[in-house]
């Protein structure tokens, strides 16, 4: 497809998108409301083509597939950290050891970067402080939540993810 | 049908409501401020995702579990970037974080 084709049928895309989110959250199908709906997503996703604020970063439908298979596998991990750091809360002792830790990532984009840079914060018991292509600065609960974040599985999923457009 | 549904949503709601209680008692417990949001990262995630999911059985197969899915991403992308953007301005703030010594697990000061 041609460039402006593209950008056609992303916007496409934004304007069903948001005509999906409107009818999911008023719940009314009158012709009417339908009508109106129809008319409101067109109008935003043409002022927001026209404030350039619409692009593949800030709207990634090209990712949608990819994220499906990445998200069920962050979830089983922000179980797994949240149950940890539970039990550490829980255990009488404390028993913490924060780390700062510096790695560099290996995703190349901005929106790899920072999926990489939300999913760890996400899971608890790491937090991302600072978030550059060349570094990132993580703090850890403790010790060994810090090492899990140095070219972690996490890093290559997320690497995986981004270049799966 | 309807009772199994119901314990299910139950329990998951229980389990909500105990890693939000969980997260409050870390924030609490622990000794600075990077270390207590990680206590707080656990009501974030466990303590919502599991109370949405929960509300999600009760509510079935309808638009209000659309709403509550919506709510569980809103939860999912806003609550990290502002987690980031709390960590950062205190690093840029000059708070230093406590941090382990040797090799054993930190002592509370």
């Amino acid at each position: 497809m041609s460039r402006g084709g593209n950008r056609v049928a992303h916007l496409a895309s934004v304007c069903i998108t948001l005509y999906a989110f409107w009818l999911l959250l008023s719940g009314y199908f009158e012709p009417f409301l339908l009508a109106a709906g129809a008319g409101s997503a067109l109008c935003v996703a043409l002022l927001a083509r026209r404030m350039a604020i619409v692009d593949p970063e800030g709207h990634p439908i090209h990712l949608a597939l990819a994220v499906l298979a990445y998200w069920p596998w962050l979830f089983k991990e922000i179980a797994k950290a949240g149950w940890d750091v539970s039990r550490i809360i829980l255990d009488p002792r404390l028993p913490i050891s924060p780390v700062l830790v510096r790695f560099k990532p290996s995703q190349a984009s901005q929106l790899g970067l920072v999926t990489h840079a939300n999913s760890i914060t996400l899971t608890p018991g790491t937090i991302t402080v600072e978030a550059s292509p060349r570094e990132f600065l993580v703090h850890a609960l403790t010790r060994a939540a810090g090492e899990t974040v140095v070219g972690s599985e996490m890093d290559r999923r997320v690497s995986r993810l981004e270049g799966s457009d | 049908m309807n009772t199994v549904v119901d314990i299910l949503s139950w329990g998951f709601l229980l389990a909500g409501g105990a890693f939000c209680a969980i997260g409050a008692l870390g924030l609490v417990r622990m000794p600075d401020f990077y270390t207590r949001m990680h206590a707080a990262g656990v009501t974030d995630t466990l303590g919502a995702g599991l109370m949405l999911f929960g509300m999600m059985l009760q509510a079935g197969l309808s638009l209000v579990t659309v709403k509550l899915i919506m709510i569980g991403l809103l939860i999912f992308f806003t609550s990290p970037s502002a987690t980031h953007a709390l960590a950062r301005a205190a690093r840029a703030r000059g708070l230093q974080p406590l941090l382990a010594t040797g090799k054993g697990p930190s002592k509370r000061s």
